[in-house]
């Protein structure tokens, strides 16, 4: 609509000046930049693989992904959770933006979708949580066991949990949480790029803390 | 209540991972790229058995040519919808494009059994003839679908099973439309009833195989 108003524009001044129309390609780029259609620019700037439009894009997003949470109904502890989740799923998606489109319509598909697994995912674990506190109950050893074992047990537990995550995951873990490596020596190691060990750390220490926070 | 900070971290590890990415092209080309391969099919079938038996049917049981022109109209409408609905973003409403012509191929095919006489160039199948019917349309169907799922891979279906459903229905009724070429029995109830126990198969097969396939692309996706 703001398009259509502005080249309305441009044919009057065409018509009383013949500078009118250099001048009105000025004014015609803040009419066209309402937030979306800026958003829309960004995306389409990042899947050329700029970074600073792409960032950018992101940061601007994750106000409008915690509303399409909130829409849906998600927890407010949870919000961040959807709203890493569908950062992580814009990043491997990306390239299904058309920058014709609406680029709010195709995040909040996608917000939407990591909404509704984020509250399936917690529902899951509050049913797994009552089953333990049940199982914690009835041990009757629970208060006996010194500090020491129970440390071993949660160690036993996490390295359990780390073993059935997905390869790149584990691999992360264990080169920059275990081995503490930098990331440039666990990226010299694996083959990996930085930002691929980065994006494999923080998705491996999300799903531990869910593991964790759920079987405790 | 995660970091604050920690959505600005991941922002910066994304960044620092971009790298320039081919863009989709858009549903209606994707679907063409499709309707090639069916197209291909479809060459080498008329090769085989030439067009005229085919059209003799038709000019002689208008009813055959409409419920044949119908199976291609579904398979070309339920592909383009499969590819719109596997763009986030893209409305629902889509999944009804099928639904028209699907309804001229089963209303022409449902006529069919009602002449009261045979077809030229046909005679009425055996029960053996008509389950040959089944292996055509199930072993076409599969490698169609096998292809559009792949197809749909690169894609982000965010609805898997609704978008296998109509990757079922394309590929049925794209081999329904490659059976018209070399069918040489005319419409009746044994054979119209394989027809669509055929469709069946392969609708229920995609939701259930080609909707995992999809579901887990998708979940792979976070």
């Amino acid at each position: 609509m703001q398009g259509l108003t502005a080249t309305g524009t441009l044919v009057l001044d065409d018509r009383s000046s013949p500078w009118a129309s250099v001048e009105s390609t000025v004014p015609a780029e803040p009419a066209s930049d309402t937030p979306e259609r800026r958003r829309a620019a960004w995306m389409a700037a990042a899947q050329a693989g700029d970074r600073r439009a792409y960032e950018r894009v992101l940061a601007d997003s994750v106000a409008l992904i915690r509303a399409v949470a909130r829409r849906q109904g998600v927890a407010h502890d949870q919000l961040d959770d959807v709203v890493q989740e569908t950062l992580l799923t814009v990043h491997r998606v990306r390239h299904t933006y058309d920058p014709t489109r609406s680029y709010d319509a195709w995040l909040a598909a996608l917000a939407s979708r990591r909404a509704i697994d984020g509250m399936r995912r917690s529902g899951r674990q509050a049913h797994r949580e009552v089953g333990d506190e049940r199982a914690v109950a009835l041990h009757p050893d629970e208060q006996d066991a010194s500090a020491e074992s129970e440390r071993a047990q949660q160690a036993r537990r996490l390295r359990a949990a780390i073993d059935e995550l997905p390869p790149g995951q584990r691999e992360a873990v264990e080169q920059l949480g275990l081995k503490e490596l930098s990331l440039n020596e666990a990226a010299a190691r694996t083959g990996r790029s930085t930002g691929a060990l980065k994006v494999n750390l923080h998705r491996a220490l999300k799903a531990l803390r869910g593991r964790i926070h759920g079987d405790d | 209540m995660a970091d604050p900070r920690a959505h600005d971290r991941l922002i910066a590890a994304l960044g620092a991972e971009l790298a320039p990415v081919r863009r989709l092209r858009p549903p209606w080309l994707r679907t063409l790229g499709w309707l090639a391969v069916v197209a291909a099919i479809a060459v080498i079938l008329l090769d085989r058995y030439g067009s005229a038996p085919m059209l003799a049917r038709w000019a002689g049981a208008p009813d055959l040519g409409w419920a044949g022109l119908g199976a291609g109209l579904t398979a070309i409408a339920a592909a383009w919808a499969a590819f719109a609905l596997a763009v986030p973003g893209r409305r629902t409403t889509w999944a009804w494009l099928p639904l028209a012509p699907a309804l001229l191929w089963i209303g022409a095919s449902g006529l069919g059994c009602l002449r009261e006489w045979v077809a030229p160039a046909t005679h009425v199948a055996s029960a053996h003839e008509a389950g040959d019917c089944v292996f055509f349309i199930i072993g076409f169907s599969l490698p169609l679908s096998a292809l559009l799922i792949a197809l749909l891979r690169r894609a982000c279906p965010l609805r898997p099973v609704l978008t296998a459903v109509l990757v079922g229905l394309a590929s049925a009724a794209a081999s329904a439309s490659l059976l018209e070429i070399c069918h040489a029995f005319d419409a009746a109830a044994t054979d119209l009833l394989m027809h669509a126990l055929a469709v069946a198969v392969v609708v229920a097969l995609n939701a259930a195989l080609g909707g995992r396939l999809l579901s887990a692309h998708v979940r792979r996706a976070a």
